[in-house]
């Protein structure tokens, strides 16, 4: 009976271990991480989200996205993320500075988003907020086969009063005199879905993680 | 079960399951309820994996929301009520101690089942935090906390208030489990959601926390229960009972640290993923022991299995434990995690370990503890078979769908030539079978349950019992057998 502290001390120990070895080694190794200032462009990278991507980021977590799509672009074989166009460079720690919560996701039920405002359809103009809204209320007609929820419940029907809504959706259905228009929540979420990009390229990360020799394992 | 002595104890141990019989069922109750409520869940998030159109359109039924709810239902409710029941229960058999006065312990498990409804409900409303194990939302984290700390304190209680000189290897396993799962959960909580640190190194804590949960809780109080029960039913002593401790420290020391080899290929720092792919093997340490002194002892009374339905669901978690360890160190290889990372392979890990391990091992124990609080045998014998065969054929079905599944995505992934419709319908065949897998559980829980029902307030039965003996079919050999080696 009298082991039992030294069963406890013991647990206590092992667990400290992996903690200070894994959480707090780490987080004295980089959680203090600095955004990059650029001087030429005299910006700084990642930069902060903009309020209304802040909370579409809170929509994406409510709604459970991370559940079917990763934020994370993985370089080296054998991963196909930069052939399919996922992302132009693999992602590095730097880039999730700006999210209040990292949702890197497990399970890539649906395509990766991290950046998704780059290579979104018509990414860039405004159509391509029109092409997103429509995704989001029926997949299925924009992805023939998608496994996709449809997140109809982030669109309203209305009554047209004065001039149409220039966000109502072009679906057919909608009783005349109606439109079919996005809720806050979806204007939000959509707003922060085509902030998702990863472009910049850090001189420092390119130079940290490109493998020197061709035989590398891809691993940063 | 072989032939055994008469117990020495069992006027005592009849003391004991007297003071445990209303705590002990109370918590296994919630358990069930909970069990059958995330079977539910489940099943409706694996349908609309194939079928999105089921149950569309309503917000609080879409995929990210059920599917964290039955994951967190699962976990909490029935993980945490069935194995703070069975801990209690174990704690009280092997320190021969008796349960003080438990009222304040049932108030405490309503209490935590409170807040777990309130966090299943909440991830459901859309107030989830997305971190996978820890969706329920902040408002119910200091509530868990403090009914947790209750329900533990009265399982130390326990161990204080017994008279074994003794303390066994599965009291290790359940006092450090006790221990670790609070540390671990208001670490992460603390880190992840009240005050989150910055970038990445949340990924790190996530799965540090994820690991711990399914490792150093669900796993070490499966195995708690499997060291306990194969040399009691077997009626020999456990092979080489002395490695149990070397064991015992190297699980300790390692479960945490594969936590982080499920983010091979994450920005996080290489040396990070290399460490958690070292842990995987060293892994091997553990469970070659494990395998020793469980195995061992197993072919000592191979002949049991065929009588008790109790060593059926405990082997199949030992072997479950065995074929998912060794799993982990394969997918900690970094050709196969390439592939496998992302997929429904990896994800089919975690449900190895709870279900396959945890779960089967808390069933067995279940099947032997109530006839002894109760004092009469199960209602019906046939829904134990029933619930067993149901588990199997389901575990089986399920986790060999969603690791093909899982094989052909990573394979399809890695694959820039197909695009990516053809990914998702390439895995749906998978994820139906999955889901009659789920089916097919869900169907042994709801065996499970209504014998469990049966068995507690059934009046027929009730009217027998009361200073009955012990039915014969329950008699075993006494506790001493599993340290004689000591």
């Amino acid at each position: 009976m009298n082991r039992a502290p030294l069963i406890f001390l013991g647990a206590f120990l092992a667990l400290s271990f992996s903690w200070a070895g894994l959480v707090l080694s780490n987080q004295v190794g980089y959680g203090t991480l600095a955004p990059h200032f650029d001087d030429t462009e005299n910006k700084a990278y990642p930069g902060q989200l903009p309020g209304l991507s802040a909370r579409g980021a809170l929509v994406y977590q409510d709604l459970g996205c991370v559940y079917c799509h990763t934020q994370q672009v993985r370089g080296g074989e054998p991963s196909a993320d930069l052939a399919r166009k996922w992302g132009e460079r693999e992602s590095y720690a730097r880039d999730y500075l700006r999210d209040t919560h990292v949702q890197l996701g497990e399970n890539r039920i649906g395509p990766d988003l991290r950046n998704f405002g780059a290579r979104a359809p018509s990414a860039g103009s405004p159509a391509a907020a029109a092409a997103l809204y429509q995704h989001l209320d029926n997949p299925s007609s924009v992805v023939p086969g998608s496994t996709m929820p449809a997140y109809t419940f982030l669109f309203t029907t209305r009554k047209i009063s004065g001039d149409p809504s220039p966000e109502a959706l072009a679906v057919p259905g909608v009783p005349a005199g109606s439109e079919l228009v996005p809720t806050e929540r979806a204007v939000t979420l959509v707003t922060y879905l085509l902030g998702l990009k990863d472009t910049y390229d850090y001189p420092v990360e390119r130079r940290l993680n490109t493998p020197p020799a061709p035989k590398a394992e891809g691993k940063k | 079960m072989s032939a055994a002595p008469a117990q020495p104890t069992s006027a005592e141990s009849g003391e004991i399951d007297a003071s445990l019989k209303v705590p002990v069922i109370v918590l296994l109750a919630f358990a069930i309820l909970w069990l059958l409520g995330a079977s539910a869940l489940g099943v409706i998030a694996a349908i609309k994996l194939h079928t999105p159109a089921f149950l569309g359109g309503c917000e609080f039924l879409t995929y990210g929301r059920v599917y964290p709810a039955a994951l967190n239902a699962l976990a909490y409710g029935w993980g945490m009520n069935a194995g703070l029941a069975v801990a209690l229960w174990l704690m009280a058999r092997l320190a021969r101690g008796t349960l003080p006065s438990g009222g304040l312990l049932i108030v405490a498990t309503v209490f935590w089942n409170i807040g777990v409804k309130l966090g299943v409900l909440g991830i459901l409303a859309g107030d989830s935090n997305s971190i996978t194990w820890l969706e329920m939302p902040a408002y119910v984290v200091p509530f868990l906390l403090v009914a947790y700390a209750l329900i533990a304190a009265w399982v130390l209680a326990v161990l204080r208030r017994g008279t074994s000189p003794y303390l066994y290897v599965s009291q290790w396993y359940v006092l450090a489990a006790l221990f670790w799962f609070p540390w671990l959960y208001s670490a992460a909580q603390l880190m992840l959601v009240f005050r989150p640190v910055h970038g990445t190194v949340q990924a790190i804590v996530a799965a540090w926390y994820s690991h711990g949960l399914l490792g150093l809780w669900f796993g070490s109080l499966g195995l708690a229960l499997i060291y306990y029960f194969i040399p009691k039913v077997v009626g020999k002593p456990i092979r080489g009972y002395y490695l149990s401790s070397l064991a015992f420290w190297a699980y300790a020391i390692f479960t945490a640290w594969t936590g982080v080899s499920r983010l091979a290929g994450a920005p996080v720092p290489a040396w990070t993923q290399t460490a958690g792919r070292t842990a995987s093997f060293m892994l091997l340490v553990p469970l070659g022991i494990i395998v020793v002194n469980l195995f061992l002892t197993l072919a000592d009374g191979l002949g049991a299995l065929a009588t008790s339905m109790v060593l059926r669901f405990i082997t199949v978690a030992a072997v479950v434990f065995v074929l998912c360890t060794v799993r982990g160190v394969i997918l900690a290889l970094p050709s196969w995690a390439g592939i496998t990372q992302l997929t429904w392979f990896a994800t089919a890990s975690d449900y190895v370990l709870l279900y396959g391990v945890f779960s089967m091992a808390v069933f067995g124990a279940v099947y032997y503890l109530m006839p002894r609080l109760v004092r009469r045998a199960w209602p019906f014998a046939g829904l134990i078979q029933v619930h067993f065969w149901f588990a199997l054929i389901g575990l089986v079905v399920g986790v060999v769908s969603l690791s093909l599944g899982g094989l052909q995505q990573g394979r399809d992934l890695a694959n820039d030539k197909i695009a990516f419709a053809d990914v998702t319908a390439h895995a749906l065949p998978y994820l139906q079978a999955a889901t009659i897998a789920g089916i097919i559980l869900t169907l042994g829980h709801l065996a499970f349950a209504f014998n469990f029902v049966k068995l507690v307030i059934c009046p027929q039965h009730r009217a027998a019992s009361a200073a009955a003996p012990l039915p014969a079919a329950l008699t075993v050999p006494p506790p001493e057998l599993q340290a004689t080696a000591r």
